[in-house]
């Protein structure tokens, strides 16, 4: 730590709540803190606010894949006092095989700050998503703008991109569905919008389906299968082949696939400058993370970034935790601590109580996940668009599905006239995920998969002047570990998950807020403070 | 802005209002000082442009506007870049009053006022309405302010068509983007000069509709708009004659010597009619115009062409009528020869005879027949009463149905040139939406899908077969009816009606159908060995008539006990002389308005109707019978007036009807609208009656 300068002492050294890390589950757990009245601390060892939910740029991005701190914890800590103990914090990467390959440093070079890539991509909003009315209820809402997906797509059986018939004027305008499809499409939705705001037990889908797997009451209702793969990949968002009963490890109920139904629909339509179901923040992700910070910042969190934690203090006699030593070499006091994922207190301690916040926990799976840099749009009259390909829809043994991420200079993540690609699949190891991504490269610019570049090595930046397909700039791949967060009095937030929303995110921060805080209530109705803010969000045309 | 219930206003809420109402009495009182003193200063007119702002509605204070405007561009000395102020302040005025009430007449008439005076932009005209049309879609001032703007911009029709296309796609719910789309389309239709191009337009609209249908089949939207384009492949071009009386090669019998009103059941044989003179009827597909003796014309040995007056059957008082009817006068003719005397008609050889859009009568038709004059010998007691018992009616021999002149309009049996008139296009089309249709039925529960099938069905039948001669799908088309009464019980008169037509049309569409409801009368002494026929289609839960041009040679006609609420169309039955109405659901006189037209009409029986039982008489709520369409014209030429004892005031209604008739013989018993009072009126205006509900008036 002898390179940070000498950093002023944080006044006071006793908080309600010090947090580590300011991704999204961090923020927003800082901003519910404080407008309950805690008083919290929010730590980053980074000098940039995101943490795993960051968008930087290309240097920065392929920095924090490699070592994820700027530099490490000392692990030397001296104890705060004769009853303290202190306690080691270890640090694992989330990130592995990372292979990063530009293809044009020059111009990469010229443009670097006008990058923002998602460190968690792709990533959207629903427009019903909760994270968006913890936005509006925490009145983050002043500090993010955001814009329309311009348009969804899925790959049919016949490779083809076609757009997904995801509402009732999307159902008239598509051009690929038959008549009789759209029409048992639209009956289908009706069925879902009936279960959901329809009074009569007649209405309503029984227990039993809803208990069954999405996927067979699918077929009950006798829908096509060209429509079932709509409605599963491309509404649903299933990651896993629901037809392959060895190969998906997470089986959609019924219940969870209506209500992710439900939740594209109430989507489609609930702000007015809104096109479809999804919304992108202007600048990237990294957004969404540092409003709630502000928010939070409002209600009087104090906010050090650069700022790392050595230690743990710990009372000697009941084993709790007591407080925190930071890089400065400060020491400070909470009742508890929050942690970012990548942190992790030896388990020996028995500080953390094995909760875990996420369902499906227990699938042992990783993320693969792409970026790449584009000098022109994949679809030449659209900016920004959502693609599934379902699985199988790439190669026979493609088991989960890849979802991609198109959005452009528009929305202030790259240089005008420049595109950034983001792709992510499920897989149960590197060398499988990547060949999924690969594949829905070279499908999406159209390239021979005899083309797949043999794996490059990890983490070395390689050029390739010679590639013939002009339209790549730079590409980054790598594999993210899925685990959950847990609770206790130190506890760690979830990494970022394997959905497309923030929906999952959302549920285990408002899971941990109750279980740190269980009479407090998350964001609680108040009259905005700002006679300007309407409470609505911004959504540019 | 739909479906948005309302609630109550709260105590507060009807104080403020309350308080506003005060200070807008006050801005009011103040602005009419101004506008009655004609004072236009810039004070006035903000006064005015405040008024307007909190009531857009005050039509008042938009005129003055006009009549400020006027003043003030006359004062100018007109340098162009005042006047253009003095307008752009209007459009402001009208922006903000639009602000207010976005549905305001008076604001967008002043604003279409502002515009065609040709002093200001339109460039923010289409962003302005683009605001209105987002914030309600199906706002009708907008559209119709559109296609002002549009048509003052000389925007083409393909941008508008595509406005219409973008906005239908993000709610295909819009009827008024349907709605304007189909005017668009008239246009383009209009202009399309080669038959093949509009075709093509008209049948990517049925695709493009067919998504909505299949998408959302309760939606009712797309199908108005599916209804309007079947109009457009439906569309009956050129007029043609359907039928006629007397049918073509027909042997025409006029009997009898004395005045016929005395006698008047005695001179029934085959097909017999007065004897001074008969009518000649002339039945077209759709309302013509110019039906006159230079259009029609008669060659015959006993009248002159040009004496013989065609008048239009029509409840209207309108030049067209899809029936037209002439006397021939048989004053001139040798009662004592018995040799036949060759009538022929032409018409269609010149033109004159067009339908209300235009078109000519393509087809020239020729019909020729003959009359011959069989003096009456057997003299029939006077008193003679027609009963319409069960077992005054038998069976027509075989030899008897030989004369029914019924079903010569076959376009094979005529010796005319048939042409079609519907094109291959214009049937594949109709058999191409019958699949769609069905195919969605057979998935989706639609009554609406249900009803378009029938009309699809009933549209394929008349194109194949333009004299409805042939009814494949009568059957699928009842079914559908009756389904639909059960399915949809607020419309089921509607349907029941329908249903009734269809029935109609497949009774009479061919011989073999038609004669099983064909009876000899045995009730009155005739001069043949058999009676007259009647035509009876009693009980057969009918509803509505129709059918009319297959009964013009009908003479006696039951359709007692059906469900008749209007009897439109009847006034085609110029033969008609024994009606039975009983036991039906006629509600009114008004209800019988034909019946004025059918001069042979002498027994009438309306018994056991629902007439004076409901006090609010329906039909003269339907346009055809408004009581303002003076349509008694006609009948006060004929010098009717009534017996000053009548108690006109009371029963005018009835009045209308019966004043023209010469009934002999009435029954009325079963009506509300029935006592003795109204029997003594009936028995002044009535003066030949002499059967009233059964009593023999000369024997009391």
């Amino acid at each position: 730590m002898a390179e940070l300068p000498p950093y002023p002492p944080i006044e006071p050294s006793e908080f309600d709540l010090v947090i580590v890390g300011t991704g999204l589950p961090e923020s927003i757990l800082a901003a519910a803190a404080s407008a309950a009245g805690k008083s919290v601390l929010h730590l980053d060892p980074n000098p940039f606010y995101g943490s795993h939910f960051a968008s930087l740029p290309p240097d920065d991005l392929s920095g924090f894949l490699d070592h994820p701190r700027p530099s490490s914890p000392d692990p030397a800590a001296a104890s705060g006092g004769d009853d303290l103990a202190a306690a080691s914090i270890d640090l694992r990467s989330l990130y592995s095989d990372v292979e990063i390959s530009s293809f044009a440093p020059e111009t990469l070079e010229q443009h670097s700050r006008k990058f923002s890539l998602d460190l968690s991509g792709p990533r959207v909003l629903f427009c019903a998503d909760k994270a968006v009315d913890a936005i509006l209820k925490s009145g983050a809402n002043q500090y993010v703008e955001f814009k329309s997906i311009d348009a969804s797509l899925v790959c049919d059986k016949g490779g083809n991109l076609v757009n997904v018939p995801d509402s009732r004027a999307a159902i008239f305008k598509d051009k690929s569905l038959s008549l009789v499809e759209k029409n048992v499409l639209m009956r289908f939705f009706k069925l879902v919008q009936q279960h959901f705001s329809g009074d009569g037990e007649s209405d309503r889908i029984s227990e039993e389906d809803l208990a069954s797997p999405f996927v067979e009451f699918l077929a009950k209702m006798r829908l096509p299968e060209k429509i079932k793969s709509v409605i599963l990949y491309a509404i649903a968002m299933a990651d896993y082949d629901q037809e392959d009963k060895e190969a998906c490890k997470i089986v959609i109920s019924t219940k969870e696939g209506i209500e992710r139904l439900a939740l594209y629909h109430s989507s489609v339509g609930r702000f007015a400058n809104a096109v479809g179901a999804l919304i992108y923040p202007i600048y990237g992700q990294g957004e969404l993370a540092q409003a709630f910070c502000r928010r939070a910042a409002v209600k009087g969190c104090i906010y050090v970034l650069r700022m790392p934690v050595i230690a743990l203090h710990i009372d000697k006699e009941s084993g709790e935790y007591r407080g925190v030593r930071l890089g400065s070499g400060q020491d400070i006091f909470s009742h508890k601590l929050v942690l970012e994922p990548s942190f992790t207190v030896p388990s020996s301690r028995g500080l953390l109580p094995q909760n875990s916040l996420m369902e499906n926990a227990q699938v042992k799976a990783k993320m693969a996940r792409g970026i790449c840099i584009l000098t022109s749009s994949l679809r030449p009259d659209e900016s920004n668009f959502l693609i599934v390909y379902p699985p199988r829809s790439l190669y026979p043994e493609q088991v989960t599905s890849v979802r991609v991420l198109q959005i452009g200079g528009n929305l202030a993540v790259c240089p005008s006239g420049m595109f950034v690609l983001y792709l992510s699949a499920l897989c149960d190891e590197a060398s499988q995920g990547k060949k999924i991504l690969h594949r829905a490269i070279n499908a999406l610019m159209n390239l021979d998969d005899s083309e797949i570049s043999e794996s490059t090595p990890a983490s070395t930046v390689q050029t390739e002047e010679a590639r013939a397909d002009p339209l790549l700039l730079w590409r980054a791949l790598y594999i993210q570990e899925l685990t959950a967060g847990q609770v206790g009095t130190v506890s760690s937030t979830p990494m970022p998950d394997g959905s497309l929303g923030f929906n999952d995110a959302l549920d285990a921060t408002v899971k941990l807020f109750q279980t740190i805080y269980p009479h407090e209530p998350f964001f609680p109705e108040t009259p905005a403070e700002d006679p300007e803010d309407d409470g609505a969000l911004s959504v540019e045309t | 802005m739909h479906g948005r219930p309302r609630t109550a206003p709260k105590p507060e809420d009807a104080a403020a209002s309350a308080a506003k109402a005060q200070k807008l009495r006050a801005l009011q009182s103040q602005f009419l000082s101004y506008h009655h003193s004609r004072i236009y200063t810039e004070e006035a007119l903000d006064a005015s442009a405040k008024l307007l702002e909190i009531n857009p509605e005050y039509y008042t204070a938009w005129n003055y506007r006009k009549l400020a405007v006027e003043h003030r561009v006359g004062e100018s000395g007109s340098s162009p870049e005042y006047v253009k102020s003095i307008f752009d302040e209007e459009l402001k005025v009208v922006e903000n009053a639009l602000r207010q009430n976005f549905k305001s007449y008076g604001a967008w008439y002043h604003r279409t006022w502002v515009l065609s005076k040709g002093h200001s932009s339109l460039d923010h005209e289409l962003r302005l309405l683009d605001r209105f049309q987002k914030a309600d879609p199906r706002n009708f001032h907008a559209w119709n302010y559109r296609r002002f703007v549009a048509a003052l911009l000389g925007r083409s029709v393909e941008d508008e068509l595509q406005y219409t296309e973008d906005l239908i796609g993000n709610n295909f719910s819009n009827y008024s983007a349907w709605h304007n789309r189909s005017m668009l389309l008239s246009e383009i239709l209009k202009k399309k000069e080669q038959e093949s191009s509009s075709q093509d337009v008209i049948s990517k609209e049925y695709e493009f509709v067919l998504n909505a249908l299949y998408t959302d089949p309760d939606d009712q939207s797309g199908w108005f708009y599916h209804l309007w384009l079947l109009d457009q492949t439906f569309k009956v071009k050129a007029p043609l004659l359907v039928s006629s009386w007397p049918v073509p090669g027909f042997d025409l019998v006029v009997s009898g010597n004395v005045s016929f009103a005395d006698h008047p059941l005695s001179s029934f044989s085959e097909f017999t009619v007065a004897l001074e003179r008969f009518p000649v009827v002339l039945y077209f597909n759709q309302n013509v115009e110019g039906v006159n003796s230079s259009t029609v014309t008669i060659q015959s040995t006993f009248v002159q062409n040009e004496d013989v007056t065609w008048k239009p059957l029509s409840l209207q008082n309108s030049p067209a009528s899809k029936v037209w009817v002439g006397y021939l006068d048989l004053s001139g003719v040798d009662h004592h020869s018995s040799a036949p005397y060759t009538v022929e008609i032409k018409l269609g050889h010149h033109q004159g005879i067009m339908s209300s859009n235009g078109l000519q009568l393509s087809i020239p038709f020729d019909l020729s027949f003959t009359v011959s004059v069989k003096p009456l010998e057997t003299q029939s007691s006077k008193d003679e009463k027609v009963a319409w018992e069960e077992d005054k009616f038998c069976a027509c021999e075989t030899h008897l149905q030989v004369a029914i002149p019924c079903l010569c309009y076959d376009g094979i049996t005529v010796d005319n040139k048939y042409e079609p008139t519907t094109s291959d296009w214009q049937i594949g089309t109709i058999a191409e939406e019958i699949s769609q249709i069905r195919n969605l039925l057979a998935i989706s529960d639609s009554k609406i899908g249900k009803i378009t099938l029938a009309r699809l069905l009933m549209a394929h039948d008349a194109m194949s077969s333009p004299y409805a001669t042939k009814t494949v799908h009568a059957e699928e088309v009842l079914g559908l009816y009756s389904e639909l009464m059960k399915l949809d019980p607020s419309h089921y008169q509607y349907y029941k009606d329908e249903r009734s037509l269809v029935l109609l049309q497949q009774l009479l569409s061919s011989r073999e159908t038609l004669l099983r409801y064909c009876f000899c009368y045995r009730g009155i002494t005739s001069p043949s060995a058999y009676g007259p026929i009647c035509l009876r289609l009693n009980n057969q839960s009918i509803s509505r008539m129709g059918s009319f041009d297959k009964l013009l040679w009908v003479q006696l006609l039951d359709l007692s006990d059906n469900e008749l609420h209007s009897i439109e169309g009847m006034e085609a039955l110029q033969l008609l002389r024994c009606l039975n109405l009983g036991r039906n659901k006629l509600r009114s006189f008004t209800s019988l308005d034909p019946l004025r037209y059918l001069r042979s009409l002498k027994v009438l029986n309306i018994s056991h109707n629902e007439i004076g039982l409901h006090s609010i008489d329906t039909t003269r709520y339907s346009c055809s019978a408004s009581p303002l369409s003076h349509n008694g014209e006609i009948i006060w030429s004929d010098d009717v007036f009534p017996p000053e004892d009548a108690d006109v005031t009371n029963y005018w209604e009835a009045f209308m009807v019966f004043k023209s008739l010469e009934l002999t013989q009435l029954d009325i018993v079963g009506n509300a609208v029935t006592n003795e009072k109204f029997k003594s009126f009936l028995l002044k205006i009535l003066p030949k009656l002499q059967f009233l509900d059964g009593q023999n008036l000369h024997q009391i």
